[in-house]
């Protein structure tokens, strides 16, 4: 029992939350409240006839697009901002701001301008997840241990060996992080964009099932990227575990 | 075992650094006034003092890595203008890449300096011998113990081969038994090495027990009060060291002079 | 940053990008940014009026009743998380699954099972704020000393006496931490409720704004809810540094 324990009690919890989703849709709290088999039941059928895979082959495009284009501008962004303190003064009062905004009120104005297509959703993605890339970058940069910098400058490094040899190094596991976290926000604005802008997609399986009231269909899908999501981000995590293993510690006595 | 004057040490031996009238002002605290001291060559000379007497300071001016408000710091007959390759700096905090094996620690400063890999590390090697963490070139620093650390900021700081080591209280931060075997290794390689150390404590003992001259600093603004050099036991065997009677005076009489300084 | 020797304040860098602003919208690059002194003037102008004042208390209320909720039902939950291992093992997986989890696609479940009103707004912002509440009240109350605890049992506290004079306040720094955090997620979470329901508040006026094209209100909008989350979080930090002092020497 000890050794198991753990998982056992994980299992129980699984358990306990999906007994309660079937006993709350057998009553049923709501008629728009399917039991937790009904639910799998659609999702298993979604899966077998194909469907939910050509649905995530949509959904996961403004993501995967938005995401990329987020890392690339945000991380050089970023190094720049910690870099430099002009720079800094300039840029990052505006991305503070949109980190405490509510920048989904950006949608509409994003569908203004570039209509209801894939443009916009790759938009929504990246006003989310830029500004949490940009900030981890920029204050892990500011954050590497001085003594490492003095360390290299006393040993003669030239700057562009200070910023390759020893910022890079040092600041990569919250860079890393700080991507994890944009990817959790890019999935927020992947799904909003979907429910707001056009169904397409998951999106899509969630509006359709909801208006002609197949509810368990709806359920599922919603399950699904729920489960996606948590997965993926789960196996990021454990990825930035085994790459930076060891790096934050190691420094004095710990 | 008279004080010996600064004055009258220049005349005695060679000097491998001289530290000139060096002042240093942050804001507007004094630091460093007018400090004055030789480092006599291939010999190891501390720099002791209550904390806050700018002997750190001292230490990373002479190293080039802080600017002198004023005065000037000669290493070699060569003024400082910033870090050289005469001088390597063993830090407090170790300042040890986590994301590097102990190899390409101790290869560091010569991967700046752009020696190719191969000849980097057979250097590195050697001294990852001497240093005695042979079968650990592999290993990264979170695998190791902090002892073990700190051998290896020594080895990258020896691998660069400069005449004029600057330890800034490299043992505070490994335990007392640690310590101890390293201060015996310290005098070894003193002997061996021919180079002239800096070393910066605030322990009595490891200052008296490790050095050649002792310079003690008294705080706010900092000034170089006495220079005491022990003469009757540097050359007995480690073990003997501790009691002898010179010994045991001068970790008294070093005590007397600081103890109103401690809070 | 310093200019000719003078420290410029933090944040001053935004009338620069107000200024940028403006010039763009006097040179008509395009129809969707309308000069900001114009966005100002509308805003001035805007605030009065009934629709926006009812939009404002609307969004106000949900924001308010979903923090509140998230905060009275996720510090005790945290807390008792932190002190039960049972407890903890059960819910910590659902916890840190619904920190992760886009809470987005759970909005279309709510709408049909509460209706397309204020009361969906409240359940979406109390699920966005609840769960980091709830992870750092057990943080808090994890890394509490036990010679605190000792102290207390040594000297005769019953266990309420223990929780109202130890735990909690022990536990107060990485509480105020998660509820800040808690705090701008529900900001997030009351907007894109009422995006997505259309009809309430904000996002009935957005809806409003757009379909005829009233872009200087439009923005208008924008800067007063952004100017309004910024300010909450700027507050929020300020309270949290006030209790942190000492966090560090506990």
């Amino acid at each position: 029992m000890t050794r198991h324990r753990p998982l056992l009690l994980k299992l129980l919890s699984a358990l306990i939350v999906f007994g309660a989703w079937e006993i709350a849709g057998r009553i049923p709290v709501s008629y728009a409240f399917p039991t937790f088999l009904d639910s799998m039941a659609a999702l298993a059928r979604m899966t077998f006839d194909g469907s939910i895979f050509v649905a995530y082959a949509e959904t996961l495009q403004p993501l995967v697009v938005g995401v990329a284009i987020s890392a690339v501008f945000g991380i050089g962004l970023g190094l720049w901002i910690g870099l430099s303190k002009g720079f800094e003064w300039l840029f990052s009062p505006i991305f503070i701001v949109m980190q405490a905004a509510p920048l989904a009120a950006l949608i509409p104005i994003l569908v203004m301008v570039y209509g209801i297509g894939l443009t916009s959703k790759v938009f929504v993605v990246c006003i989310m997840a830029m500004p949490v890339i940009v900030l981890n970058t920029a204050s892990a940069v500011r954050n590497t241990p001085a003594s490492l910098k003095e360390m290299a400058t006393s040993f003669l490094a030239r700057d562009r060996d200070v910023l390759l040899k020893i910022i890079l190094p040092a600041a990569s596991p919250v860079i890393f992080s700080g991507l994890r976290l944009g990817v959790s926000a890019g999935f927020i604005g992947a799904i909003l964009s979907e429910l707001k802008i056009t169904p397409t997609g998951v999106g899509d399986i969630i509006t359709y099932s909801r208006s002609i009231a197949d509810y368990p269909s709806m359920y599922a899908a919603i399950f699904s990227i729920i489960l996606l999501a948590v997965i993926f981000l789960n196996l990021l995590e454990k990825l930035e575990n085994v790459l930076f293993e060891g790096n934050n510690r190691g420094y004095a006595a710990d | 075992m008279q004080p010996i004057k600064p004055e009258t040490r220049q005349a005695v031996t060679d000097s491998a650094v001289s530290v000139r009238n060096v002042s240093k002002v942050y804001g507007d605290v004094q630091a460093l006034k007018d400090l004055t001291l030789e480092f006599p060559r291939g010999e190891l000379t501390s720099l002791l003092g209550p904390s806050g007497c700018g002997k750190t300071t001292l230490l990373k001016i002479i190293a080039g890595l802080l600017p002198a408000t004023s005065g000037e710091i000669e290493v070699n007959g060569q003024k400082v203008t910033g870090p050289g390759p005469d001088r390597s700096f063993v830090f407090q905090d170790f300042a040890l890449l986590p994301w590097a094996s102990v190899l390409r620690n101790v290869a560091f400063g010569l991967e700046l300096r752009g020696v190719a890999k191969s000849e980097r590390e057979a250097i590195a090697e050697k001294y990852i011998r001497e240093v005695g963490l042979a079968g650990f070139e592999k290993k990264f620093p979170h695998q190791l113990s902090g002892g073990m650390r700190q051998r290896v900021g020594l080895a990258r700081a020896l691998s660069v081969n400069a005449q004029v080591l600057l330890l800034d209280e490299p043992f505070s931060a490994v335990d007392e038994q640690t310590r101890r075997k390293f201060q015996e290794d310290l005098l070894q390689l003193v002997k061996n090495e021919k180079k002239t150390f800096i070393f910066v404590t605030h322990s009595i003992e490891e200052a008296v027990y490790v050095s050649d001259q002792i310079a003690i600093l008294l705080p706010r603004p900092s000034r170089v009060s006495e220079i005491i050099r022990p003469s009757s036991f540097r050359d007995k065997s480690v073990d003997n060291i501790r009691r002898d009677p010179e010994y045991l005076d001068i970790v008294d009489r070093i005590w007397a002079s600081l103890r109103s300084y401690v809070e | 940053m310093t200019l000719l020797g003078y420290r410029l304040p933090a944040l001053s860098s935004l009338i620069i990008w107000a200024l940028l602003w403006e010039v763009v919208g006097r040179l008509g690059l395009t129809f969707f940014i309308p000069p900001f002194s114009e966005v100002v003037a509308t805003l001035v102008g805007l605030i009065p009026t009934r629709a926006f004042l009812n939009a404002l208390w609307v969004t106000a209320y949900a924001f308010l009743a979903g923090v509140f909720f998230a905060i009275v039902i996720g510090i005790p939950i945290g807390i008792l998380m932190g002190k039960n291992r049972i407890i903890d093992e059960l819910l910590l997986p659902w916890v840190n699954i619904f920190l992760s989890a886009p809470l987005t696609a759970l909005v279309p479940v709510l709408m049909v099972l509460f209706g397309f009103g204020t009361k969906t707004v409240i359940i979406t912002t109390t699920l966005f704020a609840i769960w980091i509440i709830i992870l750092n009240a057990r943080a808090g109350v994890r890394q509490i000393n036990r010679s605190l605890v000792e102290m207390a049992r040594s000297f005769g506290a019953s266990p309420l006496d223990a929780f109202v004079k130890i735990y909690f306040w022990a536990a107060l720094p990485e509480i105020l931490g998660g509820v800040r955090i808690g705090v701008i997620r529900a900001v997030k979470g009351v907007i894109i409720g009422q995006l997505l329901i259309s009809i309430v508040g904000f996002g009935a006026l957005f809806e409003l704004y757009s379909s005829q094209f009233l872009m200087a209100e439009f923005w208008a909008v924008l800067i007063v809810l952004f100017g309004l989350a910024f300010a909450l979080s700027e507050f929020l930090a300020y309270l949290e540094r006030k209790v942190s002092y000492y966090a560090a020497s506990r």
